[in-house]
């Protein structure tokens, strides 16, 4: 488990050896950014292998950083962090992969990237609120900057409103963090600290609305998702893969680790806005990539609409809907992270359109097999079939919801109906457009991949797409897996304050 | 005046430095470098000042700790010292600056000016009498017009000299006038004993008058609204180097004696923040000041196409959440607002240092002549970006957690309940404005394209290790912020 911290200094460090490496090959900048991404998720799974799941934070690391503001660098991991911090390692791995085709400053781009996971690792190991920050904005610039230089669709647009978003969240919740701090007598910065301070019920409710939503607006809470199907359509593969698969994470962890425990009173008073917001999200952005003419914005309000589930489980706030949101977390990471990629790096760095009218017109099915059979089945992962790393997550979710409301799963189960509706136009109308007909310029099926006009997928893109698709399936069969490093997380009496009502 | 002469004269061996500085960079260039080029005039004057200032620096270190000198116009406490070595550092980096920046046509003038500039600084820095605070602001005054009219082939430079002298001119007249009402309030010119006499007084008009005289002269010094017309026009006119050393150390040095002169001696006087009382103090106008200066700053920051006259407006808007730090001083010490305007000078003269080097090869007027600087000079763009990130405030750099110390501080006087967290609570949301404008600027020398036939930059040693030493204190003093903040 102490060996955690080291996914962090790994990253960081390789970002920095990465620019300098990269001025000189990209080769080199290349198999060096893997081998980091490799490493830290090697480190992330080495300390998995010895994590003994206790109620509470297991401490990493704790030192007197800034005294004189009370700010320690305290890092700790329990099941939750744990979880996220292995599907970091794992996302950020294959995005390497998906970026082998990177020509244009690749040094830049992987330092950049490597130096975006850094933050994220931070972020789930921070125990502290105010390291958590400066980690969580930490990563704010490099997501500028990815989406600004190596971006596609209004990418400048698309980053300025990210980075905005972002910080503007995080802005609320410094806020809300100093005025706690300053109400419960200016301690420290520490989330036991911060949660002696008794606040009145104002206040507490205050405070949590300036943390929760300040977290959800990176969460894509309906309405302040709107920065997420821009910013990850604007975004390069690799760069989508992250935002969408972990960064959106961070908006859901700090709502999970800071907002609820701190201010459980406050969390009573907005539990129901917080439900009814998520289910307005999962529908509305399910009704928003049902009509999408763009393939990678339908993937990115996809994004959205599962990460309502996440929101909604938070919201129901019993173990049971907790631990499916974190499931959910795990799983949509996974699976956003191989849509993206098929959509980004398989599909149109090769064809150059994402028009769903013009890629129907494609027999791509027959020009790119593995990347069709890639997206069916990380479709029917999105839609929650049984057998994928969706159908666990989202069931508990909705098994924990019912607890707290069976009318808030009705809203809910029309969102996945309308999901499974999406994913399967995207599906029939990108890659199986021509599947009736022979196609423009060939005469059958025999022998037609190897007259593709399209370049054949690379070992990367096949080892990275592989990659996911194991661990999703994997998860899908042997969901316990993280349920038992999640379940115990939550049995900690920090957690339990904030989770009440409905058995674990 | 009684009082030992010996020890005077060591608390004043930094300025003496400067000063034998001065005329070692005068009398070298005058008897040997007449007929030599301006490049190496411009080198050796730079040499023989930068030897100065670092002996300045050991003497300032030397002398820690002896608190107040015989004759009660200085005192050397923690926060003299350390406003001492920030201004004398800041001038050391300014030095390497010009070197970077387009040569002057006297450069060892030029360099001595701001030798003078930079004594001023000092002597503000330590000034406990409103009759030195006087003297050092207008030593540190002077030099600072001329510097900004220095570049005498662009008319705007003159215009930027004249607007910042007329206003100059006229809030000195302001301070003088207050000082003379506090002399006849309380009989001392001596900031202890003024504290004293003031805080055996009662509210009076004529120390309301007094204290608005002195907040008039305070805000034009900072450039805090509604005292700020000057700044854009002399930011955008004078030539960059001058414009690093006005943004960073002349900052440095206002922040500190007008914090000294509103403390320690109308310190007794200030309402509390919140206090039924609080309309009596100077904090209620400090509280407008600051709040202002943030708004007005940020938002018209958005709409500048001239990357100086956008610093400027920043520079504005800083102002304010510097005032911010000097209201929350009585709660937490000079700690956080000395740590917010010695990084906010960094990353301001490094970034003016950064539009010096983009001058010398052609014009850095718009926001778009920075375009492609990643290309035209991998180092100052590398740069640029920590300044600007620094400004904005985002961590891990030092700027974030100058921000940061002075919220706490503000917050922890008296949370939501009183002006100062509503400021601060005003700050943070500007501070989302401001990375707008800040990453406006990063995505022309970042991400942009070079013009087509945009030169490449070569930056002299100087001034490369000026900006790389900027850039690296402010990575290390956010990595590590206890490096300043434990001083006091």
């Amino acid at each position: 488990m102490s060996l955690l911290p080291w996914t962090i200094y790994v990253s960081f460090a390789g970002a920095l050896v990465v620019l300098l490496v990269g001025a000189r090959s990209v080769a080199a900048a290349r198999w060096f950014a893997l081998a980091t991404a490799a490493g830290g998720w090697g480190v992330a799974l080495l300390a998995a292998g010895v994590f003994q799941p206790t109620p509470g934070l297991q401490t990493l690391v704790d030192l007197a950083w800034i005294p004189e503001l009370g700010v320690r660098y305290h890092l700790a991991a329990d099941g939750i962090s744990l979880t996220l911090v292995v599907l970091t390692g794992l996302v950020a791995t294959a995005g390497v992969l998906f970026s082998w085709n990177v020509e244009e400053r690749t040094g830049e781009f992987l330092a950049l990237y490597l130096a975006l996971v850094g933050g994220v690792y931070g972020v789930f190991l921070s125990a502290d609120v105010l390291l958590f920050l400066v980690f969580y904005e930490l990563a704010i610039a490099p997501k500028y900057f990815l989406i600004a230089c190596w971006g596609s669709t209004r990418r400048e647009y698309g980053a300025m409103k990210l980075a905005l978003y972002s910080f503007a969240g995080s802005a609320l919740v410094l806020a809300g963090i100093l005025w706690a701090h300053a109400a419960g007598g200016g301690h420290g910065f520490a989330l036991a600290e911060l949660a002696a301070g008794s606040f009145t019920r104002a206040q507490a409710a205050g405070m949590f609305a300036l943390v929760f939503f300040g977290f959800a607006v990176l969460a894509g809470l309906f309405p302040l998702h709107t920065w997420a199907p821009t910013g990850h359509v604007a975004a390069p593969t690799a760069a989508s893969m992250l935002l969408a698969g972990v960064v959106m994470k961070l908006g859901a962890y700090g709502c999970l680790r800071v907002a609820l425990p701190l201010f459980p009173a406050g969390f009573a008073f907005w539990q129901p806005v917080i439900a009814w917001l998520a289910l307005a999200g999962i529908v509305y952005a399910g009704l928003a990539a049902l009509v999408q003419e763009d393939f990678k914005f339908v993937i990115g309000y996809s994004s959205v609409s599962h990460m309502g589930f996440v929101l909604l489980g938070l919201a129901a706030a019993n173990a049971r809907a907790v631990s499916g949101a974190v499931l959910q977390m795990f799983s949509h990471g996974v699976i956003a992270g191989l849509l993206f990629a098929v959509v980004g790096r398989m599909v149109y760095d090769r064809t150059h359109t994402r028009r769903l009218a013009d890629l129907r017109a494609l027999p791509l099915h027959r020009w790119l097999p593995f990347a069709a059979v890639t997206f069916v089945l990380a479709g029917f992962a999105s839609m929650g079939m049984p057998g994928f790393s969706g159908f666990p997550a989202e069931l508990t979710v909705l098994i924990g919801v019912w607890k707290a409301s069976p009318a808030w799963v009705l809203a809910a189960v029309v969102g996945m109906l309308i999901a499974a509706a999406f994913t399967l136009r995207a599906i029939q109308l990108s890659f199986f457009g021509q599947a009736g007909s022979t196609g423009p310029g060939q005469s059958g099926a025999a022998g037609s991949a190897a007259r593709s006009p399209l370049p054949p997928i690379t070992w990367p893109e096949r080892a990275g797409a592989l990659l996911l698709l194991a661990v999703t399936v994997l998860i899908g069969l042997k969901p316990d897996l993280l349920l038992d490093w999640i379940g115990p997380s939550l049995q900690s009496p920090f957690m339990q304050a904030a989770l009440k009502g409905g058995a674990p | 005046m009684t009082g030992n002469y010996a020890e005077l004269a060591r608390a004043l061996l930094p300025e003496a430095a400067l000063i034998a500085g001065v005329l070692g960079v005068l009398g070298i260039d005058l008897v040997w470098l007449r007929a030599r080029s301006t490049a190496l005039r411009l080198r050796i004057a730079v040499g023989v000042a930068a030897v100065a200032v670092v002996a300045a620096m050991f003497a300032t270190w030397a002398e820690a700790g002896i608190g107040p000198v015989p004759g009660g116009a200085l005192v050397l406490d923690s926060l003299a010292v350390a406003a001492r070595l920030g201004v004398l550092g800041l001038a050391l980096l300014t030095l390497g600056v010009v070197t970077g920046a387009p040569a002057p046509r006297h450069p060892a003038e030029y360099v001595a000016i701001m030798l003078f500039a930079t004594t001023g600084f000092a002597l503000m820095a330590a000034a406990q009498q409103l009759l030195m605070a006087f003297l050092a602001l207008e030593l540190a005054s002077l030099p600072l017009y001329v510097l900004a009219g220095f570049d005498k082939e662009r008319p705007e430079s003159a215009e930027a000299a004249l607007k910042y002298f007329l206003v100059g001119g006229m809030s000195s007249a302001f301070l003088l006038f207050g000082f003379s009402l506090i002399y006849g309030l309380t009989g001392s010119i001596e900031l202890p004993q003024i504290a004293a006499a003031l805080g055996r007084q009662g509210f009076s008009p004529l120390r309301a008058v007094a204290w608005v005289m002195v907040l008039v002269a305070f805000g034009f010094k900072v450039a805090a609204a509604p005292f700020h017309l000057w700044a854009p026009d002399a930011y955008q006119g004078a030539p960059p180097a001058s414009t690093a050393l006005i943004a960073s150390g002349s900052k440095l040095a206002g922040f500190v004696l007008f914090a000294r002169l509103l403390w320690p001696a109308l310190g007794t006087a200030a309402g509390a923040a919140a206090g039924p009382r609080g309309d009596q103090g100077w904090l209620p106008a400090v509280a407008l000041m600051a709040g202002a200066s943030l708004l007005l700053g940020n938002v018209a920051a958005l709409v500048q196409r001239d990357v100086r006259r956008l610093l400027a407006y920043s520079a504005i808007g800083h102002a304010g959440a510097l005032l911010l730090g000097v209201i929350a001083l009585g709660g937490s010490g000079p700690a956080p607002l000395f740590y917010y305007a010695a990084t906010y000078g960094l990353a301001a003269l490094g970034a003016f240092g950064v539009i010096a080097g983009v001058e010398r090869v052609g014009g850095c007027a718009r926001i778009e002549d920075l375009a492609g600087l990643h290309r035209r000079s991998p180092l100052l763009a590398a740069c640029l970006l920590i300044f600007m990130l620094s400004l904005a405030g985002i961590p891990p750099l030092a700027g974030f957690f100058g921000k940061f110390s002075v919220f706490v501080a503000a917050f922890r006087l008296d949370g939501l309940a009183g002006p100062a967290g509503w400021l601060a609570l005003l700050a943070i949301l500007l501070s989302v404005v401001a990375l707008y404008y800040y990453l406006i600027v990063l995505k022309q020398a970042l991400v942009a394209a070079p013009a087509p036939g945009a030169p490449r930059i070569a930056v002299p040693r100087p001034a490369a290790l000026a900006l790389a030493s900027a850039a690296g204190l402010l990575v290390l003093l956010g990595a590590f912020p206890s490096l300043l903040l434990a001083w006091f």
